[in-house]
């Protein structure tokens, strides 16, 4: 991660450039340019293996050995991973789990528990959690510490319907409040449609990117969601004019 | 009251329970128990250099027991072979070249199972320092690096991405655990050290809801330990390394029923 001073854009967070990850010879995402500003909203969407986390870990710097370049501005990292597997003999409560990478005074904890609306459980083991709660306490613990940059890959998941609109409206308030910027993967189109800024649509490598008006006009977006795209789409076809091998190589038809 | 080595006994146990207690905690979490097995089998290698070339004990194996952990992060990033077999090919190789090389030491007397159990006797004033300054340094370290270790227990991912080096505190844990067996192979022997990291550790863990308390729960245990071993030692004439650890046994068995309560009441 270099810090390129000369850089005149202030807003800037995290920048890839062409930037790819490759594990066992296998492209997992290749080609991926992108930029996180200050106060806004950058959404990735794509097909399941598309590359969407895997660019999450990459803007993040979990993934090391990567191709390209990552220009990271900010160490103020809030993230909310996709997958998250505790050991659940571990004895840790919400509380414990709230503290777990900075010092955070009560009220702080209680104010970030309140907004996800999970306060009630602020005792309770992490391991007595339903899917939907922990989610919650996972997007509390993110935004408690103030990040500059959010890393959210699918955080509503789980999460029942009223809850999952609350949310985004409150990731949406968050950007605004806390002045940050804010890396989403998600499924929900009509969300990412309404709430986002920018659209990076993968299928590994980055198939159309731009303004949600933008992409939804993109034929290969169209391809690559169906062509209602304007609706909420549930269902995606796959057709291409081009096709991806075993080894995340792109081959034209 | 006492004869003067009980009373060293003591105080050299009272240290080492001090440290094993918060290490064996993180052993329970990161799952390292035969990690811990793999540096204490390599401790006989220190030993036995350590009487060939008529150097600190602790000393040697405190750097032999860090080369083989490097070792073992080296074949790991190198070799497709799964760590449980490394930890194996490494702590009986270590075991027996170490027994080897006994085998050539004729010129001094060895006690070898003191070595491999634990010797109360063989405490002196010298030990005692070293466990008491080695061990407060070991808690000191620990205390600097809980943060990110213990975020990076809890999911490696959220502490790197979140700037806390979850590489660099891990190395350090490693280096801690060889610091611990190195102060702590007299009282205990090398074949038992890794029983008092776990055992009164997996005890604090049926009776406790939160990190801190297991820690905490965790040191008592292993100072009960030590207590009850060592007197049942004195007055059986057994090894102190068994006898201390077979008292840890009975405190977790005692902790069972705490659990067994626990579930009662949730039903």
């Amino acid at each position: 991660m270099s810090r390129n001073k000369m850089d005149s854009n202030q807003n800037i967070l995290v920048k890839l450039n062409n930037a790819g990850f490759c594990l066992n010879s296998k492209w997992l995402v290749k080609g991926v340019s992108l930029q996180v500003e200050k106060r806004k909203i950058v959404t990735l969407i794509g097909p399941n293996g598309s590359g969407k986390s895997t660019t999450a870990k990459i803007a993040l710097g979990i993934y090391k050995k990567i191709d390209g370049t990552v220009e990271k501005y900010t160490n103020k990292v809030g993230y909310v991973p996709q997958k998250i597997s505790i050991d659940w003999t571990l004895p840790l409560r919400v509380n414990d789990f709230m503290v777990l990478t900075e010092n955070l005074n009560k009220e702080t904890i209680d104010e970030a528990l309140s907004l996800t609306g999970v306060i009630h459980l602020k005792d309770k083991s992490l391991g007595d959690l339903s899917g939907g709660e922990f989610q919650r306490v996972l997007l509390a613990r993110a935004i408690s510490k103030k990040p500059e940059l959010l890393v959210l890959d699918e955080p509503v998941q789980g999460v029942d319907y009223t809850g999952e609109i609350a949310l985004y409206k409150l990731i949406k308030k968050i950007t605004d409040e806390l002045n940050c910027g804010i890396l989403l993967i998600s499924h929900d189109l009509h969300t990412v449609m309404s709430a986002t800024d920018h659209v990076v649509c993968l299928n590994g490598h980055v198939c159309c990117s731009g303004s949600p008006m933008d992409v939804a006009k993109n034929n290969e977006y169209k391809a690559l969601f169906g062509e209602q795209a304007s609706e909420i789409l549930s269902r995606y076809e796959h057709r291409h004019d081009h096709i991806h091998t075993d080894e995340g190589e792109i081959k034209k038809n | 009251m006492f004869d003067d080595f009980f009373i060293r006994a003591l105080v050299a146990g009272v240290g080492v329970a001090f440290v094993t207690g918060p290490l064996g905690c993180f052993v329970i979490w990161r799952r390292l128990s035969y990690f811990g097995d793999t540096l204490a089998h390599s401790a006989l290698l220190g030993v036995t250099l350590a009487f060939t070339m008529e150097f600190n004990i602790a000393l040697s194996v405190f750097i032999i027991s860090s080369l083989i952990a490097l070792t073992l992060i080296q074949l790991q990033k190198r070799t497709n072979l799964p760590g449980d077999a490394l930890l194996g090919l490494l702590a009986h190789s270590s075991l027996a070249v170490g027994l080897v090389v006994i085998g050539f030491l004729t010129f001094i007397r060895f006690d070898i199972m003191g070595l491999l159990f634990g010797d109360i006797l063989a405490v002196t004033v010298n030990d005692l320092l070293i466990i008491w300054i080695g061990g407060a340094l070991i808690l000191l370290i620990l205390k600097l690096i809980w943060k990110p270790l213990f975020a990076s227990t809890v999911n490696y991912e959220l502490a790197e991405a979140e700037g806390l080096n979850p590489e660099r505190a891990k190395a350090i844990f490693t280096i801690l655990m060889a610091a611990l067996i190195a102060i702590s192979i007299k009282m205990i022997g090398l074949l038992l050290i890794t029983g008092m990291l776990i055992i009164p550790a997996a005890m604090a863990r049926n009776i406790s809801t939160s990190p801190q308390s297991m820690v905490i729960y965790s040191i008592i245990g292993g100072l009960l330990a030590v207590i009850l071993g060592l007197f049942s030692s004195l007055e059986f004439n057994t090894s102190s390394g068994p006898s201390i650890i077979t008292a840890a046994l009975l405190l977790f068995l005692l902790s069972l029923f705490r659990i067994k309560q626990s579930i009662k009441l949730k039903n």
